[in-house]
């Protein structure tokens, strides 16, 4: 009867744009794991034997928890039960090793990047953005090296870093997230394949915005990456990740970890676009983003802020979280997450407040439409000794349509009495009336629901500058 | 060449929920013409103005429409918005977080692109805008404003009339705009409804009441009882109306014309 019911859900039923397949050749190890697939791995990245030994205690430390049945299951998803050995832990486009320039990579990669809009090309310079892009498992070209170079900033795949900053990444790595964190961040210390790492030495700003692009495009295959981005003293960086995948039927696993190290007077701001293939209309195939995100202020005065857009995936987990341990260190987390069709969105915060006058800001939008589910999952914590802590945190919901829902699970736990919190939540819902109100002024459906949605986001940027 | 009417409603019939709300509507409506649509509670009067604008929810059974000659039943509302068909809401809704200006801007970029004309640009709408607040008496600072939110019923209903105002509509449908107005909020709507009729636009005026009327005198009343249209004459009848009630109405029904 009503079309601007049918409206809705032709909306909520738009075509994924990015889930084409590139044609290129590939190396990949069988599927399963065991000891010999994380020897394998590592030895076709020819790591050092820290390194080795490092994968070795995650998977054995997985494998226990994994007998114990203990993948988290509080999270307010569904899925079927994934089964890990049917997934091939190592795909990467086969190449000559050691690139010198883009000229020397599969064109077919270049033309895959082109198409989703990538300024990967050295021309594309002005645009200002360095770009790390991960194709499957490997870093495949990072681009502007020279120039950050010469500030003394490391921008290099992950692979590189183990190869030619050993000391670095020996110090840092699993220093925020442990391999012992959480069943996917064990499983990703194992067998991660490639990353991101990022070094900007004392007192650096860096002068331009970093990006990694993610690609997941081999079949039955996981994609597990791992980020380190480390601003030492007075340093500053902004980094940018972006994410897509090719359609296909069968849920593909991912289960990144980032880790973030802020020192003092240190700032880090994380950005992500998360876009990965959510499946079909009937919810069929998608990824499932099963991701561990933390930073940690560890200096005095320093700040992480994360910032995420999150539309794509069939399943997501996630908690960018800061640990706010320095004093006056500020941790932000501002999201808006969209579920559509039978997504899945189960994504929040967690601010742990250890040093004093620590300070956090919270600002999360969920949109559901279709069958989609969107939770918000966060926790305030502060410590005894953070005394003079705040917290403030918004949660906003905005349902389109009859079947999707909206859930809120905060958590505070506050072991201080110097600490101010506040939490500020609603839902709404895109009605009928103001779809036909804002077409009777002549928008178009897509545009007027576009505004409403907007507009509802927008409220989560005013905050932002207000604050 | 016969010059074509602005609005041409023949032997309407609409249904919500399997019931018939209009019964058979003939009205013809010209350029430069305001039609005042009076009736009691339930008559139809709302039905009227929602289907003119073309809100879905409503069964049409029969009967067609023709806006400036052209097939109004196959258009959306937003090509019948384009098409230059204007609906002032007896409830108007709040869109938070969209400021008033920006909201009105696109719209009526949407209406000036479909037109093929440019879009206006910030610079460009503010003098208009500004122009129209002050017909309105409304403040300034309604501009940044979410839509609708935050503001008062009388508010709101300036508001409608300032769009009215601003998109410049062919055929503008004010339903109810009278409603939950003091006398002074009234006055200055009705001065805005006033300052946009022109020869080029006609209007039809939803209301209950003869009061409205008082400032914006009506070429034609039409008395809508039960979904249809049992009386039409000229502004006189509005006052006959207030004098005797709609039940004298009834009984001219009953008595065959």
């Amino acid at each position: 009867m009503s079309t601007n019911v049918d409206t809705i859900r032709d909306l909520a039923e738009r075509e994924y744009k990015w889930g084409f397949v590139t044609d290129v050749e590939e190396e990949r190890v069988p599927k399963g794991l065991n000891e010999d697939t994380i020897r394998l791995i590592s030895a076709k990245k020819q790591e050092p034997e820290f390194m080795l030994e490092w994968r070795l205690r995650a998977y054995r430390h997985w494998a226990l928890l994994e007998k114990a049945d203990a993948e988290p299951k509080w999270a307010n998803i569904k899925y079927p039960p994934i089964d890990y050995q049917n997934i091939a832990y190592y795909s990467a486009p086969k190449q000559k090793p050691g690139l010198n320039s883009l000229d020397e990579l599969d064109p077919e990669i270049l033309r895959t990047y082109e198409k989703l809009g990538i300024p990967l090309a050295e021309q594309k310079m002005l645009a200002g953005v360095a770009v790390d892009a991960v194709f499957d498992s490997v870093s495949v070209a990072t681009t502007f090296k020279g120039k950050l170079a010469e500030l003394g900033i490391i921008f290099c795949s992950f692979s590189e870093a183990v190869q030619k900053h050993p000391e670095l990444v020996k110090k840092y790595l699993g220093s925020v997230v442990p391999y012992t964190d959480n069943f996917f961040a064990s499983l990703n210390a194992a067998v991660f394949t490639d990353g991101s790492f990022v070094y900007v030495p004392k007192g650096v700003r860096c002068p331009m915005e970093l990006s990694t692009y993610f690609r997941i495009n081999a079949a039955e295959t996981g994609q597990f990456e791992r980020t380190l981005i480390i601003a030492d003293e007075g340093a500053s960086v902004s980094y940018l990740e972006g994410c897509t995948a090719p359609i296909r039927d069968e849920n593909q696993l991912h289960a990144a970890v980032v880790e973030l190290i802020a020192l003092d007077n240190a700032q880090i701001k994380y950005s992500t676009v998360q876009n990965w293939y959510p499946g079909d209309k009937q919810g069929k195939g998608g990824i499932y983003n099963f991701v561990t995100k933390r930073g940690k202020c560890l200096g005095v005065n320093s700040k992480i802020s994360w910032t995420q857009v999150e539309t794509g995936s069939a399943i997501t987990w996630k908690y960018p979280s800061c640990i706010l341990q320095g004093e006056n260190s500020v941790g932000e987390f501002y999201s808006v997450a969209l579920t559509n069709n039978y997504q899945q969105a189960d994504t929040g915060t967690k601010m742990i407040h250890i040093g004093k006058n620590t300070r956090s800001t919270i600002v999360s939008k969920g949109i559901s439409a279709g069958h989609g589910q969107n939770t918000y999952r966060g926790q305030v914590k502060i410590l005894k000794g953070a005394t003079g802590a705040r917290n403030y945190t918004q949660c906003d919901s905005l349902l389109i349509g009859e079947k999707c829902g909206a859930h809120t699970f905060p958590y505070i736990e506050v072991k201080n009495s110097t600490a101010q919190m506040e939490h500020e939540a609603s839902t709404s819902k895109i009605g009928e009336d103001q779809l036909f109100y804002l077409r009777q002024r002549g928008l178009t459906a897509e545009d007027a629901v576009s505004m409403i949605v907007n507009g509802f986001c927008k409220l989560a940027g005013n905050q932002e500058s207000a604050r | 060449m016969v010059s074509v009417s602005l609005l041409e409603i023949k032997n309407l019939h609409v249904n919500v929920d399997n019931h018939e709300i209009l019964k058979g509507i003939d009205l013809t409506v010209n350029a430069g013409e305001v039609h005042s649509i009076m009736g009691p509670n339930g008559s139809g009067k709302s039905t009227l103005a929602q289907v003119l604008a073309r809100r879905e929810a409503y069964n049409i059974t029969a009967g067609e429409i023709w806006l400036d000659g052209k097939d109004l039943l196959a258009m959306k509302p937003e090509e019948a918005a384009c098409e230059g068909l204007f609906l002032a809401f007896q409830y108007p809704v709040e869109i938070s977080g969209i400021s008033n200006a920006y909201f009105l801007r696109s719209a009526l970029n949407a209406i000036r692109k479909y037109r093929g004309l440019d879009e206006m640009d910030a610079m460009d709408f503010l003098p208009l805008y500004r122009e129209k607040l002050k017909l309105l008496e409304m403040d300034e600072k309604l501009m940044n404003r979410s839509v609708n939110e935050g503001f008062s019923g009388g508010e709101k209903k300036r508001n409608e009339i300032l769009q009215m105002a601003i998109l410049e509509p062919k055929l503008a449908v004010l339903d109810e705009t009278d409603s939950g107005l003091d006398i002074d909020a009234l006055r200055i709507v009705a001065k805005g409804i006033e300052a946009t009729r022109s020869p080029k636009r006609a209007m039809v005026v939803v209301t209950h009441y003869q009061r409205l009327l008082n400032y914006i005198v009506p070429d034609f009343v039409h008395v809508l009882l039960d979904g249809r249209i049992v009386r039409s004459g000229g502004p006189e009848l509005a006052l006959e109306l207030e004098e005797k009630g709609y039940s004298t109405m009834e009984t001219a029904n009953a008595t065959p014309a």
